[in-house]
């Protein structure tokens, strides 16, 4: 390995750029190195056509070990939330704030931070993918993603 | 003949739950065990029991791992094998299962079962960040959702899709404060009111500080037999007549439907299946109630009513003491407390004394079927088990 040890407890983000081209693992490393990238990668079964997000090794459904990359869209609606109010010392500056599970348009699912104003939210709202740059060099240092409201410029 | 039993419950103890302080797990364990054995006068431990399995959810809370053998050992059970099974809040459920399993393979005549969780020792941000373990950490923790919200998106969704309101899952927590000031080992020994629940602050909204379980210490332990053995330690075993355990996504959002659970489903058709039962028959139940929303989708689960039918369900009273199917006379984890690794087991416990008649001030007249419905995490496993009185 060419790369330094970081010390004991702390980890190196496989770093640069993430490349399709060179058949980048269907993993959750690759899918926070996708987001890094604002891009919403998941993977397609090439056997039963399922859509897994996060990416996988091998399909739930079928079993097979098959996929390709494909971009999401990143589009879609609130199936349903919740307002925390109490949050880990993370999140805890943000509470209020909102959650939800967003129904992606090809089909899978995402949990995530809904940033909309509190009376705005309801089941069935449209909303989009937004990404936030990594802010820890220790372990996980992935980025983060969000929901914004779809018409938001 | 219906329902074969499987295995049978000689005798049951539980520690007090709630804030023990300046006890540790293999302290509170031993208390449960104590009360276990002293229950069952006719069992010499030492010679007896040839296996230990124990539900504990984390090493976290104690710094301590490998935490069965240790636990034995406090009890004077050296050197039989002391296995810890772990499946977060569902630990000492599928303890229990484990259990049975051991018995029916023939190799044990006799094991002890339960669980323990220390807690109160911790601050709440501490707990709750071990608890949410249980949860997804690269989706679902990485992203904000915290433990109670993942519960909070299965209220809202219940309430958009059934109209189940707020005001039926506040029933739900002051039936089981009701049902918990009436049994001693309860943390809770306060009655609450509808409003109560309605104006405590807010935690992950639409769920409540009073919607949600307490933190707590506490252990529970029973001793489990083969059936035709079961006579010469007890005068009334309880038989297991059916076990069922399911699994399901770690994350709540992979999942088709979150107004039910399906691992509770699955688990409550194999094992209902198992005893040749139906849900109409159940006489008493203990159902995984760690937030008020969980306990009205246990209802439906478990086919005590339809699905989208649990708020009327504990609306009109049907659930209560005195209702057609009293469910969670311990006070649940809601208000007996929820000491996560203990909880399975002890509501195995709860059934054992309804069905031998020594649960006192809470006693249901002439029980003598009851269930066990243990989650663990939002719903990735699920175990249920059905138990009968034998006279």
């Amino acid at each position: 390995m060419s790369e330094v040890q970081e010390p004991r407890g702390s980890f190196t983000f496989i770093g640069g750029e993430i490349d399709l081209d060179l058949k980048p693992p269907p993993t959750l490393e690759s899918f926070y190195q996708f987001c890094g990238q604002r891009k919403l990668m998941g993977v397609r079964c090439e056997s039963c056509e399922a859509v897994l997000l996060p990416p996988r090794m091998l399909c739930p459904r079928c079993g097979s070990s098959n996929s390709e990359w494909v971009e999401l869209k990143g589009t879609g609606e609130l199936l349903t939330y919740s307002v925390i109010h109490v949050a880990p010392a993370t999140f805890q500056p943000l509470v209020p704030y909102a959650v939800g599970i967003v129904a992606l348009a090809e089909g899978a699912r995402l949990p995530g931070i809904i940033r909309v104003r509190p009376e705005d939210l309801r089941v069935g709202l449209e909303l989009k993918i937004a990404f936030e740059p990594s802010t820890s060099k220790n372990w996980p240092s992935w980025p983060r993603y969000f929901f914004v409201r779809a018409d938001t410029p | 003949m219906e329902g074969k039993p499987l295995a049978s419950i000689v005798s049951a103890g539980i520690s007090k739950f709630g804030r023990l302080e300046g006890k540790y797990s293999r302290e509170i364990f031993s208390e449960a065990a104590k009360e276990a054995f002293e229950r069952c006068p006719k069992l010499d431990p030492k010679k007896d029991v040839k296996a230990l399995f124990v539900g504990q959810m984390s090493e976290s809370f104690e710094h301590q791992g490998h935490a069965a053998p240790c636990l034995s050992d406090w009890i004077g059970l050296l050197p039989i094998p002391a296995t810890r099974i772990e499946t977060a809040c569902a630990s000492s459920g599928a303890a229990l299962r484990c259990a049975i399993l051991a018995i029916m393979s023939g190799l044990y005549d006799l094991v002890a079962v339960g669980g323990v969780e220390k807690m109160t020792h911790r601050t709440t941000s501490d707990v709750t960040e071990y608890l949410a373990m249980a949860s997804d950490f690269p989706m679902e923790q990485w992203n904000g959702i915290t433990f109670p919200s993942i519960f909070a998106l299965m209220a809202t969704a219940h309430m958009n899709q059934y109209g189940t309101t707020e005001e039926q899952m506040a029933m739900v927590a002051v039936k089981n404060h009701r049902h918990g000031c009436l049994n001693p080992k309860a943390h809770m020994q306060s009655e609450i009111t509808v409003k109560q629940v309605m104006e405590s602050r807010p935690v992950a909204l639409p769920l409540k500080l009073f919607d949600c379980s307490p933190i707590s210490d506490g252990a529970s332990c029973l001793v489990i037999t083969k059936p035709k053995l079961a006579k010469r330690f007890a005068e009334i075993p309880v038989d297991i007549i059916g076990t069922g355990q399911a699994s399901d996504t770690i994350g709540l959002y992979e999942r088709d439907n979150v107004t039910s659970m399906q691992v509770g489903r699955l688990a409550a058709r194999q094992a209902y299946k198992m005893a040749s039962m139906t849900p109409r028959r159940i006489d008493i139940a203990e159902v995984h109630d760690c937030f008020t929303i969980a306990e009205i989708i246990a209802y439906e689960d478990l086919g005590f009513c339809s699905p989208g039918e649990g708020g009327k369900l504990v609306e009109e009273e049907e659930t209560q003491l005195s209702g057609r199917i009293p469910v969670n006379t311990s006070g649940g984890l809601k208000a007996k407390g929820h000491p996560v690794g203990a909880t399975g087991a002890a509501q195995a416990c709860e059934v054992y004394l309804q069905l031998t008649g020594q649960a006192d001030r809470r006693q249901v007249k002439g029980a003598s079927i009851g269930l066990t419905h243990n989650v663990g995490g939002s719903g990735a496993t699920g175990v249920v088990h059905i138990y009968r009185r034998r006279d």
